[in-house]
């Protein structure tokens, strides 16, 4: 029993790394035991509270809407108050990298295929292009860049009558690079500010790329990038191209490598180094010990060895379908492997689809159902275990991707089942 | 037709019934590779991990070495692409990989055929690599006359050769060899201090802590009596690691057959087998199981561990190092890609922070760049060092200057970087405990 805590959380993601860190708000020793690098490492790096009920305008104020969610909801379950919580808690952890916690109101963001997307809290390299915002905008897109065009997000954006008058224009980035470059090069060179051939002279990357931006401003007050400007020192690149173009430079949120969504994993391993919380990284979580309802430990799979982890209080925060929390087979099982929590679904498998592809579909629902301390229920409406709570895409009973909730989920249940384990933690502490 | 296509008039009643469930990866003899393939879902996590792709703008990245080429390699007039030399076998793209892709096991074979079937056996870069792979049997002749080969190995004229004939970059000082290897101090010394049948780790000391850092393996076998173990020394050949970097899986599996047999032999009478190097750990718990077919090589994998692994599963070791302290000293700690692999990145920080005397800073998640052999190829120099500035900067800035790590090569890259001195866990554990 050599390995013990008071609270174990399994998963890395923002559900686990928040939930680690409310946990850790107290003398609690916390250990957040992680597989492989998490699903946060391609998403947009926006926090979406809630963007859509069921119409088709988005919702102005999150917190207003919130009554009219059923009442099986995860944020019907938390209550407002968890929903604050948790985005405090997320405020804390990123300090001033992060903007929007000024207001209630969603802040509208484009996103690189020209939506404009309703969000909570953004990255403050996003934040000039707000798109309530009426300043007029440039978008610059490169050639390079197959899956992002400026040209159509500017014509996406002026035909969702954006205040502002929009421009996109698709240039070459500065230097010579091979065919299949990869966006990770762009931002290492503008990281570094390495020397580029630029019309017939040797310059910084920064310097090149406004240069070659120059030409195209017009009357735009503000211009806009794929997000790859820098990763270790993106706040320099931005201040220095926004000195050279005289105007204000945001980034894009886009697709895999997603730099908005590593520099926030980034920041949060940092911000759960900085508490003191214990990381083991590398090997899954594959089994548990219980004593009745109550787990005893979980079991690592350390390379072929199983090594117990033993504490008072367990979070599972693994994720969903595409974090691999939750599995499903052809044969018509979706199961939460580690616990077997109970997962509501159709034994049918072709009932787990609508074919109509943005329909409301009955797999993106997949999750387990909790109580009000988070803790998965089982078939009967029982908690399953004493002492486990769930937390972000492992909690199901909603579409988060259709409502535009996933991060605020993550945060709500993070917060809430961070602080029942370490209340729940102390008080044993003082009862033995 | 396939399950992923939508018949034009879909009935899902119907369908069910008809559905008869189709093998769609037949068992095969050979490594199939496939399901690990089809897995790859293309989120860049790997290719957004791997060191080489990071400063080496004509590096492909692992997701094209494993499961791209692997599916390009269906057809039979493809080659495998010569980039694979450039993959360092770091193995953070299997660590990095959220479906699971065994992304080392399919550069470990591609590099294997491209080396098999690809590579001049006469050409220098060849002779080199396998020289290099074969430390061992450069280290036992040179540890025969220690003080000689380290007189030849300085020269400045060696060096000069080294580079213009082998391609061994000039920059780095060849390892000094230890005047009396472990093994010779372990048969002086009578073996195990200790006699306890009931408590046995064989340890697997590995090429380095034989030949060079002899003191590793000195603290290994201290610590180890301090809680009560009795310690074996089976023979022992090289783990392989530096043959799988080198696709020279022949030399490899050679090694292999013996390591699985000796060792086999002290798991069977109970002992469990104990690595200070975690590549050797590394090879022996993974690319052993994923690369070869012998007997009892699973069992090695479930027997092998980490020391200090071992010794906090097993015995209250953050317990025994709260009550302890040292003369008071600060390091600055890199944790070794294999180390990261194995899920023990963490364990040195958090168990040394608790230890009077002791400060101790991670400095960071970057690669040292020299990857084993890698670093030592006059071609590879430079991206190693530029991988390797990151760890550089931030242990010049640590508190420390004296570094820490359980890797060898990793030691030599931090000295040949900053000029501090690297340290083993191990043998900081010795200071506290013994």
């Amino acid at each position: 029993m050599a390995i013990r805590e008071d609270v174990i959380v399994i998963g890395g993601g923002l559900a686990g790394s928040m939930a680690a860190l409310e946990a850790a708000d107290s003398d609690a020793s916390v250990r957040l035991i992680t597989h492989k690098k998490s699903t946060l490492r391609h998403a947009s790096g926006l926090i979406d509270v809630l963007g859509y009920l069921d119409e088709e305008e988005p919702v102005a104020d999150p917190f207003a809407a919130i009554s009219e969610l059923p009442d099986d909801h995860p944020y019907s379950i938390a209550g407002e108050a968890a929903i604050r919580d948790g985005l405090a808690r997320f405020d804390e952890a990123v300090g001033d990298t992060y903007q929007g916690d000024h207001t209630d109101t969603n802040a509208l963001l484009p996103t690189f295929g020209g939506a404009i997307k309703p969000t909570a809290r953004y990255p403050d390299a996003a934040a000039a292009g707000l798109a309530s915002d009426s300043r007029d905008m440039l978008v610059v897109g490169f050639e390079e860049l197959t899956e992002y065009n400026a040209d159509m997000l500017a014509d996406h954006l002026a035909a969702a009558d954006v205040p502002f008058a929009v421009d996109g224009v698709e240039l070459n980035f500065p230097g010579t690079y091979a065919n299949d470059s990869r966006v990770t090069r762009f931002a290492k060179r503008l990281d570094n500010d390495e020397d580029v051939e630029y019309e017939g002279k040797t310059m910084g990357a920064r310097e090149a790329l406004a240069e070659s931006v120059k030409p195209h401003i017009g009357d735009a007050e503000r211009v806009g990038f794929p997000a790859f400007l820098g990763d270790d020192h993106a706040a320099d690149v931005r201040a220095d191209l926004e000195r050279e173009l005289g105007v204000d430079v945001f980034e894009i949120p886009m697709g895999p490598p997603s730099f908005p969504g590593m520099r926030l994993a980034d920041r949060l391993k940092e911000a759960v180094d900085d508490a003191g919380i214990h990381i083991s990284a590398g090997n899954p979580v594959i089994d548990y010990e219980a004593d009745g309802d109550e787990i005893e430990a979980v079991i690592v799979d350390s390379k072929g060895r199983e090594v117990p982890y033993h504490a008072e209080e367990f979070i599972l925060a693994t994720g969903g379908l595409v974090g691999k929390g939750i599995d499903s087979d052809r044969d018509g099982t979706v199961e939460e492997p580690i616990f077997d929590c109970h997962i509501p679904h159709s034994d049918d498998r072709y009932d787990w689809f609508d074919e109509e592809a943005f329909g409301n579909q009955p797999f993106a629902h997949f999750g387990v159902r909790i109580d009000e301390g988070m803790r998965p229920l089982d078939a009967d409406g029982s908690p399953e275990f004493s002492n486990l709570r769930a937390a972000g895409g492992v909690v199901g009973g909603t579409d988060p991707v259709a409502e535009k909730s996933q991060s605020g989920i993550s945060l709500t249940t993070a917060a809430v089942a961070g602080q029942r384990a370490r209340e729940r933690a102390a008080k044993r502490e003082v009862s033995q | 037709m396939s399950d992923a296509q939508q018949p034009s008039d879909f009935d899902a009643t119907t369908a069910v019934d008809e559905f008869e469930p189709v093998d769609v990866f037949p068992s095969s003899e050979d490594m199939d590779l496939r399901p690990g393939a089809d897995n790859c879902y293309k989120c860049t996590s790997c290719d957004t991990s791997c060191p080489v792709a990071e400063v080496n703008e004509n590096f492909p990245g692992p997701k094209f070495q494993g499961p791209e080429q692997w599916r390009l390699k269906r057809h039979e007039d493809v080659d495998i692409d010569d980039s694979i030399l450039s993959c360092s076998n770091c193995m953070r793209c299997d660590d990095a990989c959220p479906s699971s892709v065994p992304l080392s096991q399919m550069h470990n074979t591609a590099r294997g055929e491209y080396v098999e079937e690809h590579m001049d056996k006469l050409s220098m870069e060849y002779l080199r690599n396998r020289m290099l792979s074969n430390y061992r049997t450069m280290a036992t002749i040179g540890s025969k006359v220690p003080r000689l080969a380290n007189f030849v190995m300085g020269l400045g004229i060696t060096s000069v050769l080294g580079e213009k004939i082998m391609g061994i970059p000039s920059e780095r000082d060849v390892p000094e060899f230890a005047t009396e290897t472990f093994r010779q101090w372990w048969k002086k010394r009578g073996g195990s201090k200790v006699s306890n049948p009931d408590k046995q780790v064989a340890y697997f000391h590995g090429c380095y802590s034989n030949y060079n850092t002899v003191e590793v393996g000195k603290a290994m076998v201290r610590v180890f009596e301090e809680f009560g173990y009795e310690v074996l020394v089976p023979k022992q050949q090289c783990s392989g690691t530096p043959m799988f970097a080198n696709g020279m899986l022949k030399d490899a599996r050679r090694e292999a057959e013996v390591n699985v047999r000796e060792l086999g032999e002290a798991i069977d009478n109970g002992a469990e087998v104990i690595a200070s190097c975690t590549s050797c750990s590394m090879a022996l718990r993974q690319e052993y199981p994923e690369l070869f077919d012998i007997e009892g090589i699973e069992e090695l994998s479930e027997h092998t561990w980490e020391a200090l692994e071992f010794l906090r599963v097993n015995e209250d070791l953050g317990q025994a190092i709260q009550e302890s302290e040292v003369d008071p000293q600060a390091f600055a700690y890199h944790a070794p890609c294999h180390a990261r692999n194995q899920g023990l990145d963490r364990q040195a920080v958090e168990l040394f922070r608790d230890l009077d005397g002791a400060t101790i800073e991670d400095v960071g998640e970057s690669c040292s760049g020299i990857s084993g052999t890698y670093g030592w190829k006059s071609e590879k120099y430079e991206t190693s060092m530029k991988i390797g500035a990151e760890m550089f900067d931030h242990m010049e800035h640590a508190e420390g200057d004296v570094g820490m790590t359980e890797c060898p090569t990793c030691a030599m890259q931090m000295n040949h970087g900053t000029g501090y001195e690297i340290r083993h866990p191990l043998e900081l554990l010795e200071e506290a405990l013994v």
